[in-house]
């Protein structure tokens, strides 16, 4: 079928600025959908608000762009309407972690089947580059002149603590590991949890001398190592790339269909 | 006749409304003091296959019902003054995106936290600006269990027939109290099933092109038809555009399809209005105390009437004045500072004459306060 033929070319060009990591990541879903053999009637797609919201206009699923933060409790509703539905929700960091905070770490303990990708560029990119809640410490942005004190979040362990059944972390440099970890995801049966570190050369880049989109990217690839490797062991800076978890349990819509059949019994 | 006969408190008599319309999918969050519409649904909903979701916090509340109404579900959340204020940013959205749903606030005394078990009517202008930007809204209220229950079907009615999220402000006394409800036999009142589009798949569908009627068909989410849905101004295929054009035409859209149909969706009644020489207006349980205070001066020869708002947006203005034209006084009669008092002034020919009976201590106002203050509003003295 080809990529290609998931995305609405009615609505092209995008609004992504020039290396912005998120039309890596769609290309990357795309091919992820395509290998799994998805159709498109049967793909719902849950957005937020920000830059990495907006990939849900171009691409030609039943597409819904919400308000920031809430993809998650719409996509609840939507999944628990439809549960024959596959349902993806890209957020932006501070969308899926800051003001979404509260739906990310339920829709975990639900574990209602859906699968959530953070497009963590470590920035506010629409609104011009102010710290989010995984820019992290001694960081720079647009509303951290003298440096950010914040402390970041790290995605993959509070995900795991929250309950995901799967978790998972790549990023755009990793192009193969990235198409392999969405398609996962999207099969796991249960609330998978994929960050994807994207790079914003136009402001987290500029702010933290990061130089290029390219210079970005290379830093994923020599900042990064596969979980467990022995890169890991012999410098712990590393992040890791991977999936970190991956565990069967009761999942959310199959469980409500046991409420249903405890209320109707004898009916 | 021939329904069933219950004996009931408003809340119920709301959930029982909510399921003859055809609710399908709830979701909510405990608050006082509506909890007991959440609750009896946890009960009633799966019996028939409907979905019951209690969230996290009430903003997602709001939007799973929206979600879920994406997909054709019948949708209703129920809260109070505090979760409704949460709830705003959601309603914005199901304005913006016309998408049908139905938000229950049981009012309680506010601002804040306010009084959590005491009942006031102070969300009357809340629900109608509480959501920010120009928007229309339709906001419906009632005073006694019967039309409760039939003032919950005529919302969600409402809400398919003008894609609408659509307000129900009941309050803790209606809520709480136990009355009468007779449930009417399946087919007694009408329902309004979705309008969906008859286009065949493949053909290009136009989510947000109104028909000359103003009635935008729909296609469920998981459908054949394939389109965006977005808080943003957006264009025919729902996607995002500032275009001035585009802007002008959404706005006016989602302004006149609710202003232009005030007469379809004002619902009251009224009680010797004909020759009242002092006129009340009132809504919801302030209302009992009202007809109370009608009923009683009526029999000694007073010339009182009732005209009692069962729609409080789109305000009636029109149906205000014609009542009110040949009342000498027309007094008001509500549980807070005066918020449809305001409506009412604007709406008459002469506001001069529009006093307010109110109460807001968190006790239901009585028919003799009303008439203590009727006689100072007359010049009798009590």
């Amino acid at each position: 079928m080809g990529a290609k033929e998931y995305i609405r070319e009615r609505f092209f060009p995008h609004l992504w600025c020039p290396g912005c990591g998120h039309g890596i990541v769609m290309n990357g879903l795309l091919h992820a959908v395509e290998n799994i053999g998805l159709k498109k009637n049967d793909i719902v797609m849950v957005s937020g608000i920000g830059c990495s919201s907006r990939i849900s206009g171009y691409l030609d699923f039943h597409t819904l762009h919400t308000i920031h933060g809430r993809a998650l409790a719409f996509a609840a509703g939507v999944k628990m309407s439809r549960p024959e539905l596959t349902l993806l929700a890209p957020m932006g960091d501070g969308d899926a972690l800051s003001i979404g905070g509260n739906h990310f770490i339920h829709a975990c303990r639900r574990n209602i089947d859906m699968t959530a990708i953070v497009m963590n560029n470590r920035v506010y990119g629409m609104t011009g580059g102010q710290y989010s809640p995984l820019s992290g410490y001694g960081t720079y942005a647009t509303t951290a002149p003298y440096m950010n004190i914040d402390p970041d979040f790290d995605v993959v362990s509070m995900a795991t603590a929250a309950g995901a059944t799967f978790v998972a972390r790549s990023t755009t440099y990793h192009i193969k590991q990235l198409t392999d970890i969405l398609e996962a995801a999207i099969l796991h049966r249960g609330f998978s949890v994929v960050e994807i570190m994207s790079q914003c050369p136009t402001y987290f880049g500029r702010k933290n001398k990061g130089g290029s989109a390219s210079d970005m990217m290379e830093k994923f690839k020599t900042r990064t190592a596969p979980l467990g490797s022995k890169e890991k062991q012999e410098d712990p800076s590393l992040i890791e790339r991977g999936i970190f978890v991956n565990r069967e349990a009761p999942e959310y819509c199959q469980e409500y269909q046991h409420v249903i059949e405890r209320a109707t019994r004898g009916k | 006749m021939g329904g069933q006969l219950k004996f009931v408190q408003g809340n119920e008599a709301c959930v029982e409304g909510a399921l003859y319309a055809g609710l399908g999918f709830f979701a909510g969050y405990p608050i006082t003091p509506s909890t007991e519409i959440a609750e009896l649904l946890s009960a009633r909903l799966p019996e028939r296959r409907g979905i019951f979701m209690q969230m996290e916090d009430e903003i997602a509340s709001i939007c799973a019902i929206i979600g879920a109404s994406l997909t054709g579900n019948k949708s209703m959340t129920a809260t109070s003054g505090p979760g409704f204020s949460l709830m705003q940013e959601g309603l914005g959205f199901a304005v913006m995106a016309e998408i049908p749903c139905v938000i229950v606030d049981v009012q309680r005394g506010g601002p804040s936290t306010g009084l959590a078990t005491k009942l006031s009517q102070g969300d009357v202008n809340q629900a109608r600006w509480g959501t920010h930007g120009d928007h229309a809204i339709i906001a419906l209220t009632a005073s006694n269990h019967q039309d409760v229950f039939s003032i919950t079907v005529d919302a969600f009615n409402f809400a398919e027939t003008y894609r609408t999220p659509v307000i129900l402000l009941f309050d803790e006394v209606l809520g709480h109290m136990r009355e009468r409800l007779e449930i009417p036999l399946p087919g007694k009142l009408p329902l309004v099933e979705r309008l969906k589009t008859s286009l065949p798949e493949g053909v290009d569908y136009h989510p947000y092109l109104p028909r000359e009627d103003g009635r935008l068909p729909m296609s469920d989410f998981g459908g054949i038809h394939r389109y965006n849905v977005t808080g943003l101004f957006h264009d025919m295929w729902g996607f995002p555009s500032e275009d001035p054009k585009v802007v002008y035409g959404l706005m006016r859209h989602l302004t006149d399809k609710i202003e232009h149909h005030v007469d379809d969706l004002t619902r009251y009644r009224e009680y010797y209005t004909e020759d009242a020489e002092t006129l009340l207006i009132s809504y919801g349980s302030s209302a009992r105390s009202a007809l109370h205070v009608v009923m009683n001066r009526r029999q000694r020869g007073e010339r009182l009437g009732l005209l009692e708002l069962q729609t409080l947006w789109p305000f009636p203005s029109a149906l205000v004045r014609e009542k009110a034209k040949n009342a000498r006084y027309v007094v008001v009669v509500e549980m807070n500072m005066g918020q449809v008092l305001q409506s009412v002034k604007s709406a008459v020919e002469r506001p001069d004459k529009v006093s307010l009976a109110n109460q807001v201590d968190g006790t239901l106002i009585t028919p003799t306060t009303i008439l203590n203050i009727l006689r100072i509003i007359q010049g009798r003295g009590v």
